[in-house]
């Protein structure tokens, strides 16, 4: 009997905690237009206030947020497999592109003044605080000894981010791609762990492992909101990050005014409070807490790489470093490496 | 996936109260025995089961046959999966052995013995199972990283694999071998004593036979669930290729590249990997059981 009582608890217990599951995706209904916004999981915390505002303009009067926020690729996946979205912001291009390929997104999504872009970061680095082992540059993060944590460039695509602007770091100085691969060699060499999404980096860092963390401006700036305990560092040459926003196909004109009040000076200074660069000209940016000058957040870097520029756009780079090599796919340049370290590191 | 083992395994193995299958009567012609109400419950079990376990599992193993067999080859050949699918099985297969013998103990001791706090004991005993995984990631690497209390720095390192698998896994043998042993009798151990059994007599001959199904049970849930551990690791192992990536994280990797059919075939040949286990299981379970 007393078996049959613990059971029966335990069995709801895993039924609530599954229904809270379900219902932290679900958003609040009303009455007026409802705009559902998929997202990549940064954009939860960061949205609250834009959303707030849009609601503050004659175009948002009525308008209610059912607002779904995930791992981008999961996100992009989601909407392929049915999910009801109207506006969508990912990490990186390609998750736009898959929605393009499945007929759910114009194919002149980009056709607009930030060429689809909602919002920006550059890829930093996260240190102890106090910056003990000194890191100002990319070359000093590959010296031996210095731990390295990075999201898993596999599993994560924003992951991406970062392993590109340590390659930009070489061929967009001028370096040959052989020097480029000796130089990710010795970076994944001296990197620690691999976690799986750019958060779960942050938490493995915060909790104490590594020296340095390759992470991105606006998650160092709100784990420094958050209270963490480190510093981080623009590297003097780094690269752009950009999140491309679009509407889907069957979304009505609320919902393409909400993407055009993305970009707005207003809500670009909202997403700035959250670590964002901002896309567009002439936004009164207010102290940013968090960053490593709060009234001068966004120092621009000597050199700033775009993947545009540098890697002829994400239809170029995904497969070019990342295919994995099943499929017919070619083998990606940073995916061969990492096999080849972790095959040395392994002897 | 998990919930396909789950039904395999408990039709592979049930822990009747005796810990001994009735033998079958061998009939030369099938003869439907079934009542309204057992027919009812059959149906509603078979279109359950089907509707939840056999039609997506045959999705997953349709999808990925649809390279042929040389899909399945390719996604092998690849020497980083390689490396992912030996880790999982062989830490998987570690883990239940560990769990096999620290798992009855624990049983043992909750049932058989008295001391204080074991109540207390038998409620925690789940919290393992109950912690959403990435919790319990987030426990083990503040318990192992590099500011372990215990000085044990085993975050990253393949040791982690085997600590969080052990960790998810633990309550599964502990709770499938418990009922089965407040069940037995203690007169037969006495009569066995009676007539001059020693104690390793008794648990070979009497104890063991009768909690071999449900060991075996236990065996094959754990088992099941650890190579399928996502969430614990993604934090503690580090997932660095060759040395602490599992295959959990490899098939993520597929679908982040949009290669739904490598993932297929990398899940269904987990999936044989699971049944393949706990066919042995069964076999060594009921060899076990005629020993009594």
């Amino acid at each position: 009997m007393k078996k049959t009582i613990k059971a029966a608890v335990a069995a709801s217990v895993t039924g609530v905690l599954a229904l809270t599951g379900c219902s932290a995706a679900g958003g609040s209904s009303g009455s007026g237009e409802t705009i559902s916004v998929n997202a990549f999981s940064v954009m939860e915390a960061a949205n609250e206030p834009v959303f707030d505002d849009f609601e503050g303009t004659d175009d948002g009067a009525d308008v209610t947020f059912q607002t779904s926020y995930g791992a981008s690729g999961d996100q992009s996946r989601a909407v392929v497999a049915g999910a009801d979205a109207d506006v969508v912001h990912y990490s990186l291009e390609t998750d736009v592109t898959r929605l393009v390929g499945e007929g759910l997104v114009a194919e002149d999504w980009k056709d607009n003044a930030t060429n689809g872009i909602a919002t920006s970061s550059v890829v930093v680095f996260v240190v102890r605080k106090g910056n003990p082992d000194g890191i100002a540059t990319w070359d000093d993060i590959v010296e031996p000894g210095v731990e390295i944590i990075t999201p898993n460039p596999g599993s994560s695509g924003s992951a991406r981010w970062n392993i590109l602007a340590a390659w930009a770091h070489i061929t967009g100085n001028g370096g040959s791609e052989e020097e480029a691969r000796a130089f990710i060699t010795s970076l994944l060499d001296n990197t620690i762990a691999l976690p799986g999404s750019g958060r779960e980096a942050t938490t493995a860092f915060t909790d104490g492992s590594g020296d340095v963390l390759l992470s991105y401006e606006n998650e160092a700036i709100l784990a420094k909101q958050s209270g963490a305990d480190i510093d981080y560092v623009v590297p003097p040459d780094t690269l752009l990050i950009e999140n491309p926003a679009t509407v889907t196909v069957d979304a009505d004109e609320t919902a393409q005014s909400f993407l055009e009040f993305m970009t707005s000076p207003e809500a670009q200074a909202d997403y700035a409070q959250s670590g964002f660069r901002p896309v567009v000209d002439g936004v009164g940016i207010e102290d940013v807490e968090g960053a490593n000058d709060p009234a001068d957040p966004f120092p621009t870097p000597e050199t700033l790489f775009t993947i545009d520029d540098t890697f002829n756009g994400w239809g170029e780079a995904a497969d070019l470093y990342f295919g994995d090599g099943e499929e017919g796919n070619p083998l990606g340049i940073i995916t061969e490496l990492q096999q080849t370290t972790g095959q040395v590191g392994e002897e | 996936m998990t919930s396909a083992l789950i039904g395999a395994s408990v039709e592979a193995g049930p822990a009747s109260p005796e810990g001994r299958r009735p033998r079958r009567v061998r009939r030369t012609t099938p003869r439907n025995t079934l009542t309204r109400g057992a027919g009812l419950g059959l149906g509603v079990a078979m279109i359950w089961f089907s509707l939840l376990v056999l039609i997506p599992l045959t999705a997953v193993i349709a999808a990925a046959g649809q390279g042929g067999w040389s899909g399945y080859i390719d996604v092998l050949r690849n020497d980083q999966t390689w490396a992912a699918v030996t880790l999982t099985v062989s830490q998987a297969l570690v883990v239940t052995l560990v769990n096999i013998v620290i798992g009855s103990i624990i049983a043992w001791v909750l049932v058989r013995d008295d001391f204080w706090g074991k109540r207390l004991l038998d409620v925690i005993i789940d919290v393992p199972f109950a912690l959403p995984t990435i919790v319990a990631g987030l426990v083990l690497l503040s318990l192992y990283g590099p500011n372990s209390p215990l000085g044990l720095h085993w975050a990253f390192t393949p040791n982690a694999v085997t600590l969080a698998l052990a960790f998810v896994t633990l309550p599964f043998i502990v709770r499938t071998v418990q009922p089965v042993l407040e069940e037995l009798e203690a007169d037969v151990e006495e009569a066995a004593a009676s007539l001059g059994a020693s104690r390793a007599t008794i648990v070979r001959r009497i104890i063991l036979p009768s909690l071999a199904p449900a060991i075996a049970a236990g065996a094959a849930l754990s088992f099941a669930r650890a190579i399928s551990e996502y969430g614990s690791l993604v934090l503690l192992s580090g997932n660095r290729p060759f040395q602490t990536e599992v295959v959990s994280v490899r098939v993520l990797t597929f679908i982040e590249n949009g290669n739904n059919q490598s993932a297929a075939a990398l899940a269904s040949i987990m999936l044989a990997v699971a049944l393949v286990v706990i066919v042995a299981l069964d076999i060594v379970q009921r060899r076990v059981a005629r020993r009594g």
